[in-house]
């Protein structure tokens, strides 16, 4: 019992980084209909720039909005330079150009941060605290503290507010939300901006879990992507769900079966809900958000 | 007034409206009635900004606002209930219509609140669903949701892409009422697409038929209901 509130914890832990990415990409995803291959990158760039920013000598609390709000901009500028302009072009061109911004963003990150690997301070002292008989880290339980207030965040900001209601109008229908007078070039503009944030979040909260490298955006995004693809791709509260289950069943598989096996046990899990329920885990059948 | 001059549309590489004329009078409301696929709703797309003419000049109150963008041409007085309604299934019935007024949402709030209020005034059905998502509408609501939140933005002139279709003869004839209502008390402009073209004929004050991109007719009510052609191609009446 007390291993299996561990690894639920762990679980959550990391699946709610993977559900930050998830609401990332599906956010551009419908805003732009681009499948943005650089959302990983996004994250890359998060961690990065904040291991440089506590290295210059912010305090952490500092660094990290501020590592945020850099990544914020790289997003706004990559839609602003790489995506608008093309905004006319065929799905699959948007596609390869996002995996352009992505080689580039990695090559840039490898001549500013060089291979070797980095690691944050830990965010708060790490110690063991025993919680319902469960051994858990008092760092992983703060991420999950940080994370789940970002997730209620998003949701306010999705559900309640009119700008968040004006950006679900644009992925639900461009053409209708124009003729209500919302430019979804501005719509795009903004998911890219969103989405960038929110991968750097992720990167900042994974730092401190493992290291930080110019390499880790491609299997962070990857992570995020099969989140995406659990939830359905359209809807925002199934690429949180999506983003918790996989988390879950790394964290399951590496503590009941073997750490070797769970990211095949993860992509697995991928290939059975692609086949079965390829409109995701959580939408009815209407396709209807949920 | 609302003026349309030679105007000409294409869709991929194809051209489908060829060089229209025609102007709506302010407290008017104008039929384009044609067969399927004659061009009418890529007219209407075309003078909403979703397409962009290849030629042609359209001017609103004497400003020309052919070549705009969609999300401009709103704020110019022109809305386009789309054929299909394109409510916003997932958003309450307020957000859909708070959405209709967007550009003015952040200026204006008390505003907004009116326009609310008098779309709930001049659409009563909608007042018991206004909290729950648009998708569970029923096709009549829908089309009175998807002609609130046009209005919402203060249009002066409203163009509509079949609304009757799908709806039983009274909700088109309660869809009718309002169109009339709108043009008598708001004095809108409204361009009115059918092809129930009976019930087209009976609010409209003058009517357009189309064919294959062209206008091959145009005159008044009477006139256009009168015509032998129109008598037996759109409205089914043998002519002897
Ligand atoms: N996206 C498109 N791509 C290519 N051709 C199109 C497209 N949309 C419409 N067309 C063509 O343009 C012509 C006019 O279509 P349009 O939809 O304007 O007709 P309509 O008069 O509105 O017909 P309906 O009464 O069926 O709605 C048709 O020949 C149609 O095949
Ligand atoms: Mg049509």
């Amino acid at each position: 019992m007390d291993l299996f509130l561990q690894y639920l914890i762990t679980g959550l832990t990391v699946g709610s980084i993977y559900a930050l990415l998830a609401v990332g990409f599906v956010t551009i995803y419908n805003v732009t209909g681009v499948l943005n291959l650089a959302q990983g990158e996004f994250a890359m760039i998060g961690a990065l720039s904040c291991v440089t920013l506590v290295n210059l000598g912010i305090p952490i609390f500092g660094a990290i909005p501020l590592a945020i709000l850099i990544t914020a901009i790289i997003g706004l500028a990559v839609e602003r330079l790489a995506i608008n302009p093309a905004r006319k072009a065929t799905p699959i061109v948007l596609v390869v150009i996002t995996l352009g911004v992505s080689i580039f963003l990695k090559g840039m990150g490898l001549i500013i941060w060089g291979t070797s690997p980095k690691s944050l301070p830990p965010l708060v002292e790490s110690k063991s605290i025993e919680f319902m008989g469960a051994v858990v880290n008092s760092q992983s339980l703060w991420i999950l503290v940080v994370l789940i207030a970002h997730l209620v965040v998003l949701y306010w900001f999705f559900e309640k507010t009119f700008l968040g209601s004006a950006l679900r109008a644009s992925e639900k229908n461009p053409r209708a939300a124009s003729l209500m007078g919302i430019n979804t070039s501005t719509m795009s503009m903004i998911a890219f901006t969103i989405a960038a944030g929110l991968g750097a979040i992720a990167g900042v909260m994974i730092a401190p879990l493992t290291d930080a490298t110019y390499e880790m955006g491609f299997f962070i995004g990857i992570k995020g992507f099969v989140a995406m693809i659990f939830g359905g791709m359209h809807s925002i509260p199934g690429a949180v769900a999506g983003g918790l289950l996989l988390g879950v069943i790394e964290a399951f598989s590496g503590g009941y079966i073997s750490t070797y096996y769970s990211d095949a046990l993860a992509f697995g899990f991928l290939l059975l809900v692609l086949f079965f329920r390829p409109q995701g885990l959580f939408t009815k059948a209407t396709g209807e958000r949920v | 007034m609302f003026k349309v001059e030679s105007l000409s549309s294409r869709i991929g590489k194809i051209q489908i409206l060829h060089s229209l004329d025609f102007h709506v009078d302010k407290g008017e409301i104008v039929s384009i009635i044609g067969a399927n696929g004659a061009g009418k709703s890529t007219l209407l797309n075309t003078l909403a900004g979703i397409y962009t003419p290849v030629e042609g000049k359209v001017t609103l109150q004497d400003d020309l606002i052919s070549g705009l963008p969609a999300h401009k041409i709103v704020g110019k007085g022109l809305c386009l209930v789309p054929e299909g309604r394109q409510i916003f299934p997932g958003h309450t019935v307020k957000e859909n219509l708070t959405l209709g007024i967007y550009s003015k949402y952040y200026k204006d709030r008390k505003h907004v609140e009116e326009n609310l209020e008098r779309m709930l005034e001049l659409f009563p059905g909608l007042k018991k669903h206004y909290h729950r998502i648009g998708g569970n509408l029923s096709g009549g609501e829908q089309q009175m949701l998807a002609i609130g939140r046009a209005l919402m933005s203060d249009p002066k002139i409203i163009l509509l892409d079949e609304p009757s279709m799908g709806l039983a003869p009274k909700i088109v004839n309660e869809i009718l009422e309002i169109l009339v209502r709108i043009k008598e008390e708001m004095g809108t402009m409204v361009i009115l697409v059918e092809q129930n073209v009976k019930a087209a004929l009976k609010v409209a004050d003058r009517a357009y038929v189309m064919d294959q991109g062209k206008f091959i007719m145009n005159g008044t009510n009477e006139e256009i209901s009168s015509n032998p052609e129109v008598k037996s191609a759109y409205l089914g009446i043998k002519v002897g």
